[in-house]
């Protein structure tokens, strides 16, 4: 048993890339994430770690390539407007197969939105930007989910030489319960051979990592062929999910993030008037769970998308579904006050599952 | 020694740090790019860094020389090479020593925030900035340093004050900032310019092996090809117009910040 402690979720991140190894940070105030630049320039010196305070996103980004490059674990932290800026050091740490740790804490856009929580970067999260790259992408529904979920993230970073990306939100960085901490062993790991240290440090091996390798051989071609037969491993190996009460479902919930929190709890309210209604939260939203997805289409016959945002989520469950079955969808439009402070609430929802059912 | 009593010692040939293997990396006729990255491999070979060194190679055609260098190197993302450097410097505690090749566009340009934050910080990393006022890989478009009246086909009639501004003098400006250990402008235009921007490069390179702060270097390297000259005209129009507008020498030079 680890220490049992009472924190948010944006604490619960910081002490799991501690737990991770993880002692090089560098990232930009941005709300709602300023917590965890501030545990890390508190923790991280005293922890013989380093941390930089970067001048932007962009330059938070680039400094996550060198750090990686130089085969260290490296995390950065952000909010949606942050993450957009990210994109450009994103696509070329993609392109070059460096691992890194990203933690995106939702809040609500387009632009600079809303300081609040929100779930609108879920499309760009999962479908990439530029050049047409992938990323893991795990969504923890708690603090305890954050501090866990962060460490598989550089677990997998390191494993696929990919970017990881843990999608937070505004309402799960601040809420607060009980985590446990401790180190988690997903087994052994590939040596960071290729890193850039200096030869002398390598028996004068020396090592290129190029932004444009596509110009020098291998050639371009097979260089993306290569990164997509990674990506497809990682689909075929990865998915994770968990359901809840779909074995004899006739309607399916399907959400992440503080969403699934209040699905769940609506699933209970419908429970207890005798409907049979399930819930399935994916944890990887790339690659996704399209199969239980399409397991269930035939069972279930019906299923309710719920996320904070206009809807991105449904598409992917649409894809899943492949038509066999009904989609039905709770979203932005029904926060409960139109302020930046509305939420999705789980009596709302609750009203919603018993239309969808009838 | 030779039997007629003099003593016979190689002063010029190709750093040991090129990797024979490895094909030529091309450069237009009269470009000034490898000669500068020439003298950064033998300044790196003769302080004995080159082992624990890692290049940055930003975007543009500074530095390409490097992509045949026996040491590690990373490609960087356009302008973006301090902060990478800084990533790699801090990654490693500091055990290594990361300098970054840059164009005027790269560096001044779309990389002037990185630069000048980096400064700013006193990260203790080295930058070199080739000056050959235009985009080279580009085509010839404007860059910050571009001179007044200097045509290029982004200032067709020429770049005038009131619309395009005025060149951006870089080391200078860095030289306004108080974590910035050394920043110093060199050209590779003649025999006696080589040797002075050599010792430039050398001195910024030792105030990183001193742990001192930031050092800059910007070096002035021809492009003929893109100024439409003769490596020769290119070689007196540095002379004439570009040294003038940018002087050659030391804007400071610390052995400690307070």
């Amino acid at each position: 048993m680890g220490e049992e402690v009472f924190i948010n979720g944006n604490q619960a991140t910081c002490w799991g890339a501690l737990n991770a190894g993880c002692r090089h940070f560098f990232g930009y105030p941005i709300t709602p994430q300023n917590e965890i630049p501030e545990f890390f320039a508190r923790e991280l010196p005293r922890r013989g770690g380093r941390f930089v305070q970067a001048e932007s996103e962009s330059a938070a980004g680039a400094m996550l390539f060198g750090a990686s490059a130089a085969g260290v674990r490296v995390l950065t932290t952000t909010s949606s407007p942050g993450w957009a800026l990210l994109q450009e050091m994103l696509s070329h740490i993609s392109y070059c197969e460096l691992p890194c740790v990203i933690v995106d804490v939702q809040r609500g856009g387009p632009g600079q939105g809303t300081v609040r929580h929100a779930q609108t970067d879920y499309l760009s999260a999962t479908k990439g930007g530029c050049g047409g790259y992938k990323s893991i992408v795990l969504a923890p529904v708690s603090p305890q989910d954050c501090h866990d979920l962060v460490q598989l993230a550089f677990y997998l970073a390191d494993k696929y030489r990919v970017l990881a990306v843990m999608l937070s939100d505004g309402i799960l960085g601040q809420l607060t319960e009980s985590v446990e901490l401790k180190a988690i062993d997903f087994g052994s790991l590939p040596p960071k051979d290729w890193a850039l240290k200096g030869t002398s440090h390598k028996g004068g091996r020396f090592d290129h990592i190029h932004s444009t390798r596509g110009i020098v051989p291998p050639v371009y071609k097979t260089i993306v062929e290569g990164l997509y037969r990674k990506y497809q491993e990682i689909t075929d190996a990865e998915v994770r999910y968990r359901t809840y009460q779909v074995e004899d479902a006739r309607l399916i919930l399907v959400a992440y993030g503080y969403v699934a929190r209040i699905c769940k709890e609506a699933v209970n309210m419908a429970r207890a008037i005798g409907l049979k209604v399930g819930l399935i939260q994916p944890i990887t939203l790339w690659p996704f769970p399209y199969q239980i997805i399409r397991q269930k289409a035939t069972q279930a016959g019906k299923f309710l998308v719920v996320e904070d945002s206009m809807g991105q989520l449904i598409e992917d469950v649409e894809l899943g579904v492949e038509g066999k079955a009904e989609i039905d969808f709770w979203g932005m439009t029904e926060r409960h006050s139109v302020g930046e402070l509305g939420m999705l609430f789980p009596e709302g929802v609750f009203e919603k599952v018993k239309r969808c059912y009838e | 020694m030779n039997k007629e009593g003099t003593v016979r010692e190689k002063v010029y040939g190709t750093p040991k740090l090129i990797d024979p293997t490895m094909p030529p990396f091309p450069a237009c006729p009269g470009c000034g790019q490898p000669i500068t990255s020439k003298i950064i491999m033998e300044v790196l070979e003769e302080l004995g860094i080159e082992g624990k060194s890692v290049g940055i190679i930003g975007v543009g055609c500074a530095g390409t020389t490097f992509h045949t260098a026996k040491i590690d190197i990373a490609m960087a993302a356009h302008g973006v090479a301090p902060a990478l450097g800084t990533g790699i410097k801090q990654a490693l505690f500091d055990d290594v020593i990361v300098f970054s090749l840059q164009g005027d566009g790269d560096c001044a340009a779309i990389g002037a925030g990185y630069l000048i934050n980096a400064a700013a910080r006193g990260d203790k990393v080295t930058v070199f900035m080739f000056n050959n006022a235009n985009y080279g890989t580009t085509g010839g478009q404007m860059a910050p340093t571009t001179l007044l009246n200097q045509v290029t086909t982004t200032t067709p009639t020429g770049r005038e004050p009131v619309t395009y501004g005025y060149p951006l003098h870089v080391p200078e400006m860095l030289a306004t900032i108080k974590s910035v250990a050394y920043s110093a402008r060199g050209a590779v235009n003649n025999p006696a310019n080589y040797q002075r921007t050599k010792k430039f490069i050398r001195t910024a390179f030792q105030k990183q092996i001193d742990n001192v702060g930031f050092s800059f270097v910007e070096i002035i390297v021809a492009c003929p090809v893109n100024w439409h000259m003769s490596p020769v005209e290119a070689g007196r129009w540095i002379e004439k117009e570009m040294i003038a507008e940018f002087p050659l020498g030391e804007f400071v030079n610390l052995s400690r910040i307070e």
